[in-house]
């Protein structure tokens, strides 16, 4: 496995009805990588990633997979090539995991086209990786929301792509959770050579799991690199409006945000953080 | 993409064994939910004013002339029978693909109003533009897909909510009820019963003529609605997710509202909108095939069942005959009660 497949947007604008949320956005997505996406709330991050995987149209500009505009592309050959985990998914009543997780050989089936070994190879494989093999038979909305995201992920890695894009894939996990769901990607970064791109709230956990840092404010890029680079004590007043601390993560060596807000801190911020 | 560690053929084996014990439970039910429908529709042709038994009922169907029985089977029976069995399936498929698109059990034609919009347009057709056959089929569907658009377009903002279309169709349902209602006052000569067909549904005094382009439709859209079911398993996750899937969202929607609305409007042109059928159909099939697969033929031949068996009841069970919907209404009226207050308990997620 390698990582051949380029994604990048180019100039885009992205708008709801009148409201630009996007404008003239330029972004290269590392290929083989691991991407994170901060940003304060209302920032675009969600938007963005949306539009990386066609579900808007830009309003100008386009995002190329391989030199192609994927608003262009036919919609089952991009979903083989990309997958995305969105924000919130919905499990039907009652359906199991493994009818969901099988759900994401979508774009593998005609109207006609019946089961293959190879589909079943490609859910065992989603299921091993995800260590979900026991839970198969189990109800989804029975499952504890960890179980349930890693569900979730074991879907869109049966869909089988290089690419793989997720919106909050932590929300409303408590923290171990978010940890364990941050090291099944980073598996699946390393052993898969997959692309991840992730839209993720926790500066920490984001500089500590990420390749490359991209750290949107405003619907413009404000800086992207390594998070070293990125997540400094300027990026974080300029990006949040917050007042803070980054020192080195003892145990990762990845910079650590410390907040300082008003209470409870040697030198409170000069600042509060916006409302 | 191939993975780097192959999954254990063991695993490989257990998940095919679970798609295949799924596959199996639903082709069952659907087997046996044919059976009863063939049954149904059987006695329907058997029972009435004078008993013909099955090998009479066999022959006539099969061309033969038999005294007696050719006219009464073969004119009187047979096409309440067809019908019944037409609207039956047409009122359950469209229901449940309704109901699988907006992914809310209330979604369906008869609770939105477009049942009662093809209703409608029926008898205003019939009473006041004095139309019949043919024309009123024609009116029946214009006019629902109509209803179908303007409370689509109500209900857009920036996206359907399911919640906000169901409101706004059960308002526009209940606006095309009142119109029925009053046509029907305006039709001095109109009996009872021909007005009970437009209120709730009836299969009285059902003809070839008014049954055909039912069925015309029902073969026709009726395929269209099976090949996307596909896709509208897919939009059973969020539009967001079937997108991602590589389902073309909008195109499917539209193929589905388009062939639904069209087999649910030439079904009522020709038997009137028979009470709750679509609505009842998809949850009864839900709950009989468990979550293993596609919905929509379990739930037309439930749709089916439920007129063929319901208009027994109606003509033969009760000491008065009551047309089809009547009893269809009595079944249904409380399920929807027990759908809202679970709904409200479940905080009124819908």
């Amino acid at each position: 496995m390698t990582a051949t497949h380029s994604l990048a947007a180019e100039e885009l604008t992205l708008a709801y009805g009148e409201r630009l949320v996007i404008e003239g956005l330029d972004l290269v997505v590392p290929a083989g990588s691991i991407t994170a996406i901060v940003g304060a709330n209302a920032c675009g991050k969600s938007t963005l990633l949306r539009s990386m995987s066609r579900l808007l149209s830009p309003r100008a500009g386009r995002v190329l997979l391989d030199g192609k505009a994927v608003h262009r592309m036919p919609a089952k050959e991009l979903a083989r090539t990309l997958g995305l985990l969105p924000q919130s998914p919905i499990a039907p009543e009652g359906i199991t995991v493994a009818d969901l997780v099988g759900r994401g050989r979508h774009p593998y089936q005609g109207v006609f086209s019946r089961w293959s070994r190879e589909d079943d190879a490609a859910v065992a494989a989603a299921l091993e990786a995800t260590q979900t093999t026991t839970l198969a038979d189990r109800a989804v909305d029975e499952l504890s929301g960890g179980q349930r995201q890693r569900v979730w992920i074991a879907m869109a890695l049966a869909q089988q792509t290089d690419l793989l894009l997720l919106d909050e894939p932590t929300t409303f996990l408590d923290v171990a959770h978010q940890v364990e769901v941050l090291d099944l990607l980073t598996d699946l970064n390393r052993t898969r050579g997959t692309t991840i791109v992730m839209v993720l709230h926790d500066l920490n956990l984001a500089a500590r799991y990420a390749d490359h840092l991209v750290a949107l404010a405003a619907g413009q890029i404000h800086a992207a690199g390594t998070p070293a680079q990125v997540l400094t004590e300027d990026c974080v007043r300029a990006v949040f409006g917050l007042d803070s601390r980054v020192i080195e993560d003892p145990t990762s060596g990845a910079p650590l945000m410390l907040p300082l807000g008003r209470h409870h801190v040697d030198t409170p911020a000069e600042v509060s953080p916006r409302g | 993409m191939t993975a780097v560690v192959p999954p254990p053929a063991a695993t490989v084996d257990a998940v095919a064994r679970n798609r295949v014990r799924r596959s199996v439970r639903r082709r069952l039910v659907i087997t046996v939910l044919a059976v009863l429908v063939a049954a149904a529709f059987v006695v329907t042709l058997m029972v009435g004013r004078t008993f013909y038994p099955l090998d009479e009922v066999v022959r006539v169907v099969l061309g033969e002339r038999v005294p007696g029985a050719s006219f009464t089977v073969g004119r009187l029976r047979l096409p309440r029978g067809v019908l019944a069995l037409v609207a039956g399936l047409a009122f359950g498929l469209a229901g449940v693909t309704f109901q699988t698109m907006l992914r809310n059990p209330l979604a369906s034609p008869d609770v939105i109003g477009i049942t009662s919009g093809a209703g409608a347009a029926a008898v205003f057709g019939i009473v006041i533009l004095s139309l019949g056959g043919t024309a009123v089929s024609t009116v029946a569907v214009a006019a629902a897909l109509g209803v179908a658009l303007v409370i689509y377009l109500l209900s857009f903002r920036g996206g359907v909510a399911g919640t906000r279309l169901i409101l706004i169709g059960i308002g526009v349902g209940a606006m095309l009820n009142s119109v029925t209602s009053y046509v029907l006052t305006r039709a001095g000569q109109w009996d009872y019963q021909e007005a009970l067909r437009w209120l709730t549904g009836s299969l009285n005094g059902a003809t070839w003529e008014a049954v055909a382009p039912a069925l015309v439709a029902l073969l026709v859209l009726g395929p269209v609605l099976l090949g996307q079911s596909r896709n509208l398993s897919a939009l059973q996750l969020g539009d967001d997710t079937a997108a991602a899937l590589g389902v073309r969202v909008e195109r499917t929607r539209l193929i589905a509202i388009v062939c639904a609305v069209g087999v649910i409007a030439f079904a009522t042109a020709a038997c009137g909108p028979i009470a709750f059928v679509s609505f009842l159909a998809g949850p009864i099939a839900a709950r009989i095939v468990g979550p293993n697969g596609s919905l929509l033929v379990p739930a037309a031949l439930v749709g089916a069942l439920l007129v063929l068996v319901a208009d027994l009841v109606g003509q033969f069970a009760l000491d008065t005959r009551y047309p089809v919907g009547v009893i269809t209404g009595v079944l249904g009226a409380p399920y929807l009660i027990y759908l809202i207050i679970r709904t409200n308990r479940a905080g009124g997620s819908l």
